[in-house]
């Protein structure tokens, strides 16, 4: 069996009286013991607030608290503790970016270079933005395989690219973008890159220093720690110039009636009583990355999603979108007449637990010509055997429908 | 799979490869464009209201099996109905997705009935209620 999937008690269950195979960790990745304990061991031994109080488990809360920051520096190799936000999650990181970032930076003419595969996460904000300012999106153009071309991206940057803004790792394909590449040029233009990083900081190193990225915006949830926390990491000099976008206690410095000083960073982007537990599972949940380690990891879901790849093509009439190579973490596909939802109802009472739909990414759909499709996607957790069981699982689809109709 | 030929019932797959009343009615018609923004799930649903009786209803739409064939047999059971008749049907379908048992000779049923294995099924009732929520909408107007 896989050595990691015995630390992922949710594994261990019968859905529908098969036995769970779990390949939606893309929505959301399982959650290993030493993750739930510690959440649970905030709760039931030292539950405080944080930053405030004089008694002993405020500070043992806050000496948790803190140690996670310290961790996800660590584990992103950000150079000062400074720079990383806890956040409700990639989706909020990305909103104060665009907030509190672009629309003070942007003016009319200025444009924002994105990709159409964008989760709505990463598209919606600047629209916004765009409206507000008068700047204008610039979608890279995308290859017949989903991917991006860097040759073809490189005239689209220019003086007038303040920000480019891009996911790293595609949720839908799977595809890894060259980020590193696409900082170096929008920086030789004096612009910044923001970068989505939900679906590879949980499957790869990512290294903000060696990519030299200005903003990365992930979720602890993907990444086998809790719902509702997430990091925005940002360039000191970069925080330090922006205002906070929330308002409230733990953020402030000094206050009059009138007036009100900001804490230094990274408080002053953390207002009201922060995510505590939520900060706690996520350092746990870095620390269990860091044990397995994230080349180990990153192996694993390139072999995993190479061999889904491979094993699939053995059913007729499957359509695969993205590139059949250099991919990572999802799978996306359609069978022939059956429409995703269908499919993965089937998968379900088999079950085989899959995504279908549009994935938040509604542009993407269009661009591929379908208005849903079904997406596999793997983690650690996974194995070839649970691969085998969706290629068998796909058979039963196909002859299901058709002995119905 | 046994409870997944609750939910398939040939008769929804039926309509699904063979839709009834499908296309678009002429100018002048009520229309009504609905998405599930879960989904992808799209209808466009034109109806023909003429003296509160629905005498025309087409549909247009993009989806699963159940949406679609959901929608077919909306379209046929609305047409001839008063909208009141028509909005009583909401009601029943509406209540039959949410598991309550429908006394047929209250209203007949007829195909709609295939759907109520539907219930079952949690995630898949926002695909069995977007043509009727179409309609609901349209006879609002």
């Amino acid at each position: 069996m896989n050595p990691w999937k015995k630390d992922f008690p949710i594994l261990f269950q019968q859905v529908n009286e098969h036995d769970l195979v779990y390949l939606d960790s893309a929505a959301t990745s399982q959650k290993p013991n030493s993750v739930i304990e510690q959440v649970a061991a905030y709760y039931q031994g030292y539950n405080s607030n944080v930053h405030r109080g004089v008694h002993t488990l405020g500070t043992k809360a806050t000496d948790a608290y803190e140690g996670a920051r310290d961790k996800v520096r660590d584990f992103i190799h950000a150079k000062k503790r400074e720079e990383i936000i806890f956040t409700r999650g990639a989706t909020t990181s990305m909103n104060i970016v665009a907030r509190s970032y672009a629309m003070v930076h942007c003016k009319a003419g200025d444009e924002i270079l994105l990709s159409p595969a964008e989760h709505h996460a990463n598209l919606i904000p600047w629209q916004q933005v765009a409206k507000v300012t008068g700047a204008k999106l610039v979608y890279m153009p995308l290859e017949s395989d989903s991917t991006i071309l860097l040759e073809k991206v490189r005239p689209l940057i220019t003086n007038k690219t303040k920000i480019v803004a891009i996911q790293h790792v595609s949720n839908v394909l799977g595809t890894i973008n060259p980020v590193a590449e696409l900082a170096k040029l929008v920086h030789e233009v004096g612009g910044i890159i923001t970068v989505d990083g939900a679906q590879s900081v949980p499957h790869m190193k990512v290294d903000v220093q060696e990519l030299d990225v200005d903003f990365l915006s992930f979720s602890g949830h993907k990444m086998v720690g809790p719902t509702g926390i997430g990091v925005l990491y940002g360039k000191e000099h970069l925080l330090n110039d922006m205002e906070p976008v929330e308002f409230g206690g733990e953020m402030i410095d000094h206050v009059d009636l009138e007036t009100a000083t900001w804490k230094e960073l990274p408080w002053k982007f953390e207002g009201g009583t922060p995510i505590i537990a939520g900060a706690i599972g996520l350092g746990a949940a870095i620390d269990y990355l860091q044990a397995v380690g994230m080349d180990q990891v990153e192996a694993h879901d390139r072999k995993l999603t190479a061999y889904a790849l491979n094993q699939l093509q053995s059913i007729e009439g499957i359509r695969f979108f993205g590139p059949l190579e250099n991919r990572i973490g999802a799978v996306t596909f359609n069978l022939d007449n059956i429409h995703p939802h269908d499919v993965a109802t089937v998968l379900d009472a088999e079950g085989i637990a899959v995504r279908a739909g549009h994935h938040c990414c509604q542009p993407l759909m269009r661009l591929l010509g379908e208005t849903a499709t079904a997406r596999a996607s793997f983690y650690l957790y996974n194995d070839e055997s649970d691969i085998d069981q969706l290629v068998k699982g796909l058979q039963k689809t196909k002859e299901y429908f058709m002995s119905i109709t | 799979m046994s409870s997944l030929d609750d939910l398939y019932r040939r008769v929804i797959m039926d309509h699904y490869q063979r839709p009834r009343n499908k296309g678009e009615l002429d100018n002048g018609a009520i229309s009504i464009e609905l998405n599930n923004p879960t989904c992808g799930d799209r209808i466009s649903l034109q109806m023909n209201v003429e003296n509160g009786m629905i005498k025309d209803a087409r549909f247009l739409g993009e989806g699963c099996s159940i949406s679609l064939a959901s929608a077919s047999m909306m379209t046929e059971s609305v047409k001839g109905l008063s909208v009141d008749q028509s909005l009583h049907l909401v009601d029943l379908f509406s209540r039959m997705m949410q598991g309550e048992e429908i006394d047929t000779d209250e209203f007949p049923l007829e195909d709609i009935e295939a759907l109520t294995g539907v219930a079952k099924f949690p995630a898949r009732i926002k695909c069995a209620t977007l043509a009727w929520k179409a309609l609901e909408k349209g006879v609002k107007q």
